[in-house]
């Protein structure tokens, strides 16, 4: 194994100490920004997680489709269910931040936009922020691509009114929101408070007749039916298409037939393959339910329901949503934050009036990013995966060429379309909401499967035209 | 920086993806696989860490073998013979 270089062992030692730096600096202010820090911390711990995983949301669906290998979707399930496991923990004493999403089939259209998109960005939303960490520009272009389109397309009325039903627009006239949202000019607005709001949330637990605070909800409704239970199925829906061709085919060449327990150690060795990424997942699994109780902790020792009390305590009252509040979910999130920071920018710069809208102006709002809690996290996270490569001797900074940006923006403008959609990405949307109990995530991933294989089908023939090309004039059958 | 797929010698090629991100070094690493005849060797050379894993467990799946694996400077280099 190669060694660490001086020059990387110091570049890492510099991001962290710029992390504790700004945590000892911030805290000299003032208390309240130990709440940023917890921000901060868990987001470092999840860029490490990620990097050393390489926890890539996209590479699950589309390694399985496009060359069969199931490790990062087996992974990404093991980790699912272990975060699963410290949800149900975290929701039985009551303390959990999380809000379950609207279901209905909004989520599963949203997941193809999603999928389609994160094969040929070549990483999820979370993915690219890790791999900008590892010095990857063509990530960084993805990243930018998500924030702008999704800043744009929360805010775009006008002609695009034409394409709202009647009665989504009757129906969000009845919300009551105040008159500087401005409800019936613009899509998303429309899309939200007049269809979206109007479906159904609820729990496995709640579905099943239990309380998700009690531990019979957490544990069984939500847990076992609502995660366990289909994790199982998609991992014996992969074993069965994808990996017990090569059981079989290697139990043949020992000269003898196939057995149950064939199968059973074929199964658990598909499991044991992906240990990398599960033992990431269960790191992550932790940090995710260990934020929770911190911050919702953090929430009553300050007397706060929401960040934006903190910030205008702060004397940051600029960019707060009407309620006062910001975006501020109290557990692992990506897009939002990434939407908001071009936000801020666009209405800084430009004067671009954002807070017309749902999104920016009644629930997130637009803050300074130097005091967004969630871009806190998203900082950190790129830091922590800089750290992690820089220790493993993987970072490298790559210049993107023109074919690569141009498939990161294309494939940015289809997940940050997904991830307003579906009012999250592949952590908000899927991750975070299955491990809950949430059905709304399983209709999201089945979306985003849906929207991988398109995707994959595509690359398959881009690949095969372009080796083709490469490989003409050689002696090869082609 | 453009996909190359080269002729080395005689039953050795070289498919050099480096500044490819996912999914491109795994799926041209396929693609040049099922060109080659049983036995041939393809060196296969990226610079992007996820996809290491991915093409090693390909080859595991595929019955291909990885007989050489370098990592230096973030460039990896794989010699895969062909089953």
């Amino acid at each position: 194994m190669e060694t660490v270089s001086k020059k990387n062992r110091n570049w890492a030692f510099a991001i962290v100490g710029f992390f504790v730096l700004v945590s000892i600096v911030s805290y000299g202010f003032h208390e309240y920004y130990v709440y940023l820090q917890a921000y901060l911390w868990f987001g470092f711990i999840y860029g490490m997680c990620l990097q050393y995983g390489r926890f890539c949301f996209a590479s699950a669906f589309r390694d399985l489709f496009a060359v069969g290998v199931p490790r990062m979707v087996v992974g990404i399930m093991i980790a699912t269910v272990l975060f699963g496991f410290t949800s149900a923990f975290v929701n039985a004493t009551g303390w959990s931040t999380f809000h379950p999403a609207p279901t209905s089939i909004h989520a599963m259209i949203a997941g193809v936009f999603f999928g389609v998109g994160m094969v040929f960005a070549g990483g999820c939303a979370s993915g690219s922020l890790y791999k900008t960490g590892e010095g990857n520009g063509v990530s960084l272009m993805v990243i930018l691509s998500i924030s702008v389109t999704q800043a744009i397309f929360v805010d775009v009325g006008g002609f695009f009114n034409n394409f709202v039903p009647q009665s989504w627009k009757e129906s969000a006239l009845q919300k009551g929101l105040p008159p500087s949202i401005n409800v019936a000019d613009g899509w998303i607005d429309q899309y939200l408070a007049g269809y979206v709001w109007n479906q159904p949330v609820l729990r496995f637990a709640e579905m099943l007749g239990m309380k998700t605070d009690s531990i019979k909800g957490a544990f069984i409704g939500n847990l076992f039916i609502g995660v366990v239970i289909p994790a199982l199925l998609l991992l014996i829906w992969v074993y069965l298409f994808w990996v017990k061709k090569n059981v079989v085919r290697k139990v043949e060449k020992e000269g003898r037939s196939v057995t149950l327990a064939d199968h059973i150690q074929g199964f658990w060795g598909m499991i044991a393959a992906s240990k990398r990424t599960a033992l990431a997942g269960l790191f992550l699994g932790i940090a995710c339910g260990l934020q929770m109780f911190v911050i919702e902790g953090l929430r009553m020792k300050f007397g706060v329901k929401n960040a934006g009390t903190i910030l205008a305590r702060l004397g940051f009252d600029y960019g707060l949503s009407a309620k006062g509040t910001v975006f501020d979910p109290g557990y692992w999130y990506v897009t939002t934050q990434e939407a908001q920071w071009v936000g801020w920018t666009l209405h800084k710069i430009f004067g671009w009036n954002f807070m017309d809208n749902i999104f920016f102006g009644w629930v997130n709002g637009i803050p300074n990013p130097a005091f967004n809690p969630a871009d806190w996290m998203s900082v950190a996270l790129i830091g922590g995966a800089a750290v992690m490569a820089l220790l493993h001797n993987e970072f490298k900074f790559k210049k993107p060429t023109k074919e690569l940006a141009i498939w990161a923006i294309i494939g940015g403008f289809f997940m940050g379309i997904g991830s307003r959609l579906a009012l999250g990405c592949n952590v908000g949307a899927f991750f975070v909401r299955t491990a809950q109990g949430d059905p709304s995530g399983w209709l999201f991933g089945i979306g985003m499967i849906g929207g991988a294989y398109i995707g994959v089908k595509f690359f398959n023939w881009w690949t095969e035209r372009k080796m083709a090309k490469e490989m003409a004039g050689l002696e090869l059958e082609l | 920086m453009a996909v190359k797929f080269e002729k080395k010698e005689e039953g050795v090629y070289t498919l050099d993806v480096t500044g490819y991100v996912c999914p491109h070094p795994q799926l041209y690493t396929k693609k040049a696989l099922e060109k080659l005849q049983s036995g041939e060797i393809l060196e296969v050379v990226f610079d992007n860490p996820s996809s290491s894993e991915s093409i090693s467990a390909m080859c595991d799946s595929n019955g291909n073998e990885i007989i050489e694996k370098q990592m230096e400077g973030g460039k990896f280099t794989f010699k895969i013979k062909k089953a």
